[in-house]
């Protein structure tokens, strides 16, 4: 590795005394926060108990006295058989659920075999091309004693066919099914750009795919609205936490615009946030999530049934803070970061592997980071009072000016005509671009200190890494070849048919994309068959 | 495609022009904060820069150089499909009389990876903490002088 330290920046670095008082977001913080703050501030209004409305200061009653946190780690690697070990070793010691990490030809909907997946079968998360692969990954698994969250966007219809297949041949009806499925296709389009059609289909997909679940799958959370993508690809808390929610509102409103009542689907809808670096800021952040949305629920929406109101989210430490020097930092960071995720009230938590910044996480480093969460919950003491950060001046105007700051760029993308139309014009994706390059122009300047990378930094050894080759590309290829030689052609051809048919038309999409899952089409074939119909979309490529 | 909007080249001829840069993102990996912070750092630094786009193929990446006429093209992988990808660009770069194009990349790279890379035509290999400053420098001396 080059030494990138050693040469002195373009310009020079601040001294000590000119460096602001920002928060990672640029924020400035004031030197001390009293009782004139909050000279407005009604308990009852502002925070109300914990399981009260506005939520606050969090979801239950009891918070983690009641029910501790999900202990949820993200997993996937290579062949369906190799993840399916992996998976049966995870919850032989002591999981309860899963959370499966798909690689990128699945992501985008390509088959193994297809130019563009060169390189990429296998590498990011685990291969699913077909029902085939679903069945082995989940072999020897009853669907009906584990929740499995799949984090998949474009084709989350086509996985979700999959894994309900998986249950009736297992004998496990889909009204007994829990997990989720991610399926938030607006932060793929403003942040993690794993999108395949334009945003308009895109969001009937889900809307009918809500619908089906709200119909069918009690237990299913729906959709797992997301802003942790939004803040690694560089923004702002307040813009993680203003996109993020705004684009929760579109969802809704697109269902209530579809005919369905806002009380019918709406408990099922979950979030998931980043819980990054600058410590008050992230709590902060968590906090206004939860009074931002349920207000948006009651007054907005008119929505009835408290559940509707609740903001229920998992969250996952920043991987973008890691560092790729001196990766064993990286176990403190994560640690302090997790410990933000659970005073922010989090309902489930993703801390990150020491290695993040390299590759994939080896066992070792996995494990490692199952035990910062397990220290945060039985060592040191936070979960015994539920928000015990309420009160202090400076969390409680922190919390205030977040949503101050998210309410304001609602009423932006309000007057845009909402969140897909901001999309298609670009408007939160150049916000975070320019965030991002702000905050590298920051570090550079030595505004911002990174231990060990612009500051601190050491000569290194090697790190052990876990290192994936080409093997999983050519087993899934043949698998793939296989299944093309062996199934029903013809059956799959029909269905491939139907489910064109009814793209074209307003039927919900769901049911042929079960029917062509069943008759085992590839997940690139049902993809392809809807770019026919649909196209695909490309962003205006600008920087 | 997208070039900045002062794409002209300069009186002085091929002897002052500016340092032309192609970014590009192939793979089916779409986590551009790196290329667009890259890309923007280096048109500050006075440099020309093409943003590609995602997604495109190792045909796309070339066939957009050799139209550009770069000097230099940087390629932005976090997905693990580097050695393959590398490998393609570079023997297509070549293969189409291009191969005085000095080729860059940026992401999550083993270190065991690097060795091969450069031994491949990769020019240099930035991993994450990397400056914008050391690319820039970087590739400005690594291009012939004119």
């Amino acid at each position: 590795m080059k030494k990138v330290l050693e040469e002195k920046p373009a310009e020079s670095p601040p001294g000590p005394h000119e460096v602001p008082f920002t928060t990672i977001s640029g924020r400035p913080i004031e030197p001390l926060y009293g009782p004139d703050r909050l000279s407005d501030f009604d308990y009852a209004r502002d925070l109300g108990d914990p399981g009260q409305f506005p939520f606050t200061r969090g979801v239950h009653a009891t918070m983690y006295r009641g029910k501790p946190w999900t202990m949820r780690q993200f997993a996937g690697f290579g062949t369906p058989g190799e993840t399916n070990a992996r998976f049966k070793y995870l919850l032989e010691n002591g999981g309860h659920g899963l959370s499966v990490a798909f690689d990128l030809p699945t992501l985008m909907g390509r088959d193994p075999d297809h130019p563009l997946s060169l390189g990429e079968v296998g590498k990011c998360g685990v291969a699913v091309t077909s029902l085939a692969d679903m069945e082995t990954l989940f072999d020897g698994i009853p669907l009906d004693q584990v929740s499995t969250s799949m984090t998949i966007n474009s084709p989350a219809a086509m996985l979700l066919a999959f894994y309900i297949a998986v249950g009736e041949k297992q004998g496990v009806p889909q009204e007994r099914l829990s997990g989720t499925v991610q399926a938030d296709i607006l932060k793929e389009f403003i942040a993690q750009k794993e999108y395949i059609f334009p945003p308009r289909p895109s969001m009937r997909i889900i809307v009918d795919m809500i619908r089906y679940c709200t119909e069918h799958m009690p237990k299913w959370n729906t959709i797992s609205i997301s802003g942790y993508h939004i803040r690694e690809a560089g923004s702002t808390a307040a813009q993680e936490l203003a996109f993020t929610l705004r684009d929760g509102i579109e969802y809704v409103q697109w269902c209530v615009e579809a005919g369905m009542d806002v009380d019918s689907f709406a408990p099922r809808l979950s979030f998931f946030f980043n819980s990054h670096s600058d410590f008050f800021e992230e709590i902060a952040k968590f906090r206004a999530a939860r009074r931002i949305w349920a207000r948006v629920m009651r007054e907005r929406f008119g929505a009835k049934n408290p559940r509707s109101w609740m903001c229920r989210f998992h969250a996952q430490t920043a991987g973008v803070s890691l560092t790729a020097q001196q990766p064993y930092n990286n176990v403190v960071r994560t640690a302090l970061q997790a410990l933000a995720a659970v005073l922010g009230g989090t309902q489930s938590l993703h801390t990150n592997s020491l290695d993040e910044a390299l590759a994939l996480p080896t066992q070792e480093a996995a494990t490692i980071a199952l035990r910062t969460q397990q220290i945060i919950a039985h060592e040191s003491g936070v979960v015994n009072t539920a928000d015990p950060l309420a009160g202090s001046y400076f969390v409680e105007k922190l919390t205030s000016d977040l949503e101050a700051e998210a309410l304001e760029y609602f009423r932006k993308i309000d007057a845009l005509g909402g969140m897909v139309a901001a999309v298609e014009r670009g408007f939160p994706q150049r916000e975070i671009q320019e965030a991002a390059f702000q905050f590298q122009k920051a570090v550079e300047r030595k505004e911002k200190i990174i231990v060990g990378v612009n500051e601190y930094a050491m000569e290194e050894k090697p790190f052990p890494i876990l290192y994936i080759d080409e093997r999983a590309s050519e087993e899934q290829i043949g698998r793939l070849q296989t299944l093309r030689a062996t199934r029903d052609n013809e059956r799959v051809r029909q269905g491939l048919a139907r489910l064109q048919q009814a793209a074209r038309g307003r039927d919900n999409l769901m049911y042929p994309i079960l029917d062509a899952a069943r008759a085992y089409a590839t997940l690139g074939e049902m993809c392809d068959a809807l770019r026919e119909v649909w196209g695909e979309y490309e962003e205006p490529p600008v920087f | 495609m997208v070039a900045m909007p002062e794409k002209k080249s300069p009186p002085g001829g091929l002897a002052s022009r500016k340092i032309r840069v192609l970014i590009a993102k192939p793979g089916l990996d779409g986590h551009d904060r790196g290329a667009k912070v890259v890309a923007r750092a280096l048109r500050d630094a006075g440099m020309e820069v093409i943003y590609t786009g995602l997604r495109q193929s190792p045909e796309q990446i070339v066939a957009a150089a050799a139209q550009e006429d770069v000097d230099a093209v940087g390629l932005s992988i976090l997905s693990g499909a580097h050695l393959q990808i590398c490998k393609r660009v570079l023997e297509l770069l070549r293969a189409k009389g291009s191969g005085g194009v000095r080729v860059f990349l940026g992401g999550i790279i083993p270190a065991q990876d690097i060795p091969l890379l450069k031994k491949m035509g990769v020019a240099e290999v930035f991993l994450p903490g990397s400056s914008t400053q050391d690319v820039i420098r970087l590739i400005e001396s690594s291009l012939p002088v004119r």
